[in-house]
């Protein structure tokens, strides 16, 4: 009967511990206050904080072409997007058409840094459910898309490629031919990840029914990107608000209907086959044409407040720019997708084991200087 | 003077040459432990780096090259530089649990060693409940493993501790009752009359899908009880950090760390025996000359150790309650009903022997 | 909905509303920070606006006085707004919390108080999202001074 329960002296209490910053699968440096009964997850707080470095800040100080750089170092690992959505921002500020060539080659580019972030995603993903080989299959095709971007700007991560008005430089003469090879290669390799993962039993008893976030609560938190998409909200930017050369072409927004951590997974694999299918169909038409426009060598916005969206590996980068028409802008706000994405953590590791936050939080795709900017 | 495999008495005849006959038991003892804890740290050591070797097969890597010949010698430099390392701890750890921890991991998996026949006769200690023994010193270790995660004063690795604890419990059930579904053909609990049972064929033939089934629980459960993964609970590094040796350093992680790979190669030598005959050869091609028993042994042990080394790398985690639901929905009930066919079999005489 | 219809919509619910949409965009609305709550939440809960997704909320320093900008989408309508609240306190710049409208308004309300010290009415956890508890100021103020840290050209 329940009465010896009741009158014995056991008594189980919630306790608290630290997750992170130095834990292996906060990936980086953010800290989780856990609250615990026993395996189950009462409560997470999001401790943040240890690698801000005050990039808006800096921006207020800094001319626009050098803000592009910062901005590769908010989410590194889609980098290009950042930088991206900076040179968005500013040529439409000062209404600048750039080439045809530029938005083919930003938006090939685009995707393949989307590419390059859903494999290291997926490497990490199989990692944090305890399956270490996914990494390195992840790894090997990511380095393919890295060795390409390093012939093309001579930097691998952080590539700094975009400049307001164009691109640093041309693409490399390989370029076309390395991309269509890696496309081939790639196409074999993405269905070898189905094989090793999604059609694990383990992995799908891991990841069904986990973490379950409905529709009105992806809006209502702000989701976006494949988080919101996973929750059958269907908010591609892409979509939305086509940018560069997005507007001509012809992809399907991958959308799921579930909510939970094994949707989440669906839609950034599904990602990827349609990067590909959006590279593919650019990949043969870059036009020929310089690739940029001549800016003045000190830009100066005009007076005015100016947002640009795009979506990037991890959801929708929006950059707020107040402008009061000098050469610095007067307040500049990078609205980051990881920022809104952890706070609906609490909202769905509730109620969940450790092992289930650990499984939820990767399949978020948290990027830490992404959320401390 | 013709040295016989049988090593006990070996040495016992020979230091009672010289020495009163207690003496020279005793004498025997040692020496002979000594023996098996020298070859069997190295063996350790080597099982690591053969798990490195696999690991970076099945990670499109190299793995360990660099120290000796192919990287022979990596996991030796590894042991040097643990020996020399600080050994560090908590402030508020319980001193004497938490010293006591590891030496009860590796002391109790050394301990299961003695009793495997690696060929006819050569065999430590031939005693007459073998498996019984296996499997009760084998549960020891896990209370080393509740020590160490307790006595650190550490949450992550008091999880780790309690985790372990649930679990190696549990699976406990399932490699002794798929164990003794195997002795009901046998009938006996030495390790060297079972071998012996099987020159007519080798168990896993003789008592066919019953044992198939025993095989695939046994395999199952005794991969949970080495904390490997699919079932790290106990470690799972991406939850725990590091679980229940989180605050250990040096040799006293070392002793962890190689008890989880002995541990390993006894789980495989226990199937190797039971299952595969231990040290017989195939159709029996090599009965004449019996020291090549020792190959043959080992060369069943590894494969079946490759074949925990293929779950780890290829599957991913269990959540803590999925594991218990497993071990006690699925396998402690299929084997209970596997047991009552054995039997069955058993009583029909429906086994298959050549 | 267009953004003059939107427009003509939302001056029939407050009277007092600036808009406007010159040097932006977006249609902006000037709000007073009392009919703030009011106004976002009739935004949201309107049939015809249905402005369910928040999508950026910044803090503005405008050196005479302390902002807050919401950037507002509708989902089903995908059509835009931007509403702004001003005030003139800077010793205790107050606000209502929208966090009730829209849940993601509680991380960005809390960065916006770590970084501008606006506070925010019936906020549940209003505390310093980036910074220490310890720290001093506000550091995207731009009045604050850190002679150590900020590199100034």
């Amino acid at each position: 009967m329940d009465t010896t329960i009741k009158n014995s002296n056991l008594k189980s209490e919630e306790y608290f511990i630290n997750m992170g910053p130095q834990h292996p699968a906060t990936h980086g440096v953010l800290r989780l206050l856990l609250t615990i009964d026993g395996e189950i997850i009462k409560k997470v707080e999001p401790d943040l904080g240890y690698i801000h470095r005050s990039i808006e800040k800096m921006c207020e100080r800094d001319s626009y072409q050098q803000i592009v750089h910062l901005t590769d170092r908010m989410d590194y690992l889609s980098s290009h997007i950042n930088n991206e959505a900076v040179c968005l921002t500013v040529e439409n500020a000062l209404q600048i058409e750039v080439p045809e060539r530029v938005k083919v080659i930003r938006t090939i580019i685009g995707e393949l840094t989307r590419i390059a972030s859903h494999c290291l995603w997926w490497g990490v993903m199989g990692m944090d459910v305890g399956a270490l080989t996914t990494y390195f299959y992840g790894f090997r095709d990511r380095e393919m898309i890295n060795d390409i971007f390093e012939e093309t700007c001579g930097a691998r991560l952080t590539m700094n490629y975009n400049l307001p008005g164009g691109l640093m430089f041309d693409i490399h003469p390989n370029f076309v031919k390395r991309t269509k090879d890696f496309i081939a290669h790639f196409k074999t390799k993405l269905s070898e990840y189905d094989t090793l993962l999604t059609g694990n039993i383990i992995f799908q008893k891991r990841m069904k029914g986990v973490g379950i976030l409905t529709k009105e609560d992806a809006i209502s938190y702000g989701a976006s990107g494949p988080v919101g998409r996973g929750s059958g909200y269907s908010c591609d930017v892409r979509k939305y608000h086509p940018y560069s050369a997005l507007d001509k072409v012809t992809f399907n927004e991958s959308l799921k209907t579930d909510g939970d951590s094994f949707a989440r997974y669906q839609v950034r694999i599904q990602e990827m086959w349609e990067s590909m299918a959006i590279i593919e169909q650019l990949i043969d038409n870059i036009p020929e044409g310089d690739y940029q426009t001549a800016t003045n060598a000190v830009i100066k916005l005009p007076k005015g407040e100016f947002y640009q969206k795009v979506e990037t590996a991890r959801g929708e980068l929006g950059v707020y720019i107040v402008s009061t028409g000098t050469k610095n802008p007067y307040r500049l706000k990078f609205r980051s997708p990881g920022f809104s994405n952890l706070s609906l953590l609490n909202h769905i590791a509730v109620g969940g084991k450790i092992g289930d936050l650990v499984a939820t939080m990767a399949t978020l795709d948290l990027v830490i200087p992404d959320i401390d900017r | 003077m013709n040295i016989s495999l049988n090593i006990t008495k070996t040495f016992t005849e020979l230091l009672s040459g010289f020495l009163p006959e207690s003496t020279a038991n005793i004498g025997a003892m040692v020496i002979i432990a000594l023996i098996y804890l020298a070859i069997f740290s190295v063996a350790g050591l080597f099982l690591v780096l053969i798990e490195r070797k696999v690991a970076a097969w099945f990670q499109l890597r190299l793995g360990p090259n660099r120290v000796g010949p192919w990287g022979l010698l990596q996991t030796m430099a590894d042991a040097l530089k643990l020996v020399s390392k600080e050994l560090t701890g908590t402030v508020k750890a319980d001193k004497f649990l938490y010293n006591l921890a590891p030496y009860f991991v590796i002391v109790s998996s050394l301990m299961a060693l003695s009793v495997f026949p690696f060929t006819q006769n050569f065999q430590a200690f031939d005693i007459n409940i073998g498996l019984f023994f296996l499997i009760a010193i084998s549960s020891i270790g896990v209370i080393g493993i509740l020590l160490g995660g307790w006595a650190s004063n550490n949450k992550f690795a008091l999880i780790g501790a309690m985790r372990s604890g649930v679990q190696t419990i549990s699976y406990e059930i399932s490699v002794g009752l798929s164990l003794l579904t195997m002795v009901l053909i046998t009938g006996s609990l030495q390790l060297s009359e079972i071998v012996e049972v099987q020159k007519n064929g080798w168990l896993i033939v003789q008592g066919h899908i019953p044992a198939i089934f025993a095989f695939m629980i046994y395999m199952i459960a005794g991969t949970a009880e080495t904390n490997r993964a699919p079932f790290d609970m106990v470690e799972a590094e991406s939850e725990l950090g590091a679980g229940f040796h989180t605050e250990y350093s040096g040799m006293k992680f070392a002793y962890f760390f190689l008890a989880e790979f002995i541990n390993m190669f006894i789980i495989a030598a226990i199937a190797a025996t039971v299952f595969f005959g231990g040290w017989l050869s195939p159709f029996g091609i090599t009965d004449s000359i019996p020291w090549l028993g020792v190959f043959w042994f080992l060369a069943k042990t590894m494969t079946l150790v490759f074949l925990m080394m293929w779950f780890r790398w290829t599957f991913p985690r269990l959540r803590v309650d999925q594991l218990l639901t497993l071990e006690w929905k699925y396998l402690l009930p299929l084997n209970l009903l596997n047991i009552i066919l054995m039997a069955l079999i058993v009583w029909l005489n429906l086994t298959i022997q050549f | 909905m267009t953004n003059e219809a939107l427009q003509n919509l939302i001056s029939s619910w407050i009277p007092e509303l600036e808009f406007t949409e010159e040097g932006s965009q977006f249609l902006n609305i000037t709000v007073k920070p009392q009919q703030l709550h009011q106004l976002l939440s009739q935004l949201k809960s309107n049939i015809e606006t249905q402005f369910d997704y928040l999508f950026c909320l910044s803090g503005v320093d405008y050196e005479k006085s302390l902002g807050v900008v919401y950037h507002l989408e509708s989902t089903t309508h995908r059509h835009i707004l931007v509403v702004k609240v001003e005030t003139e306190d800077r010793e205790n710049p107050t606000f209502d919390s929208v966090c009730d409208i829209w849940k993601t308004a509680e991380f960005h309300e809390r960065e916006v108080f770590d970084f501008f010290g606006i506070k925010f009415n019936n906020h549940p956890n209003l505390k310093r999202l980036f910074l220490t508890d310890e720290w001093v100021g506000f550091p995207l103020r731009k009045d604050y001074v850190d002679e150590i840290n900020m590199v100034i050209k």
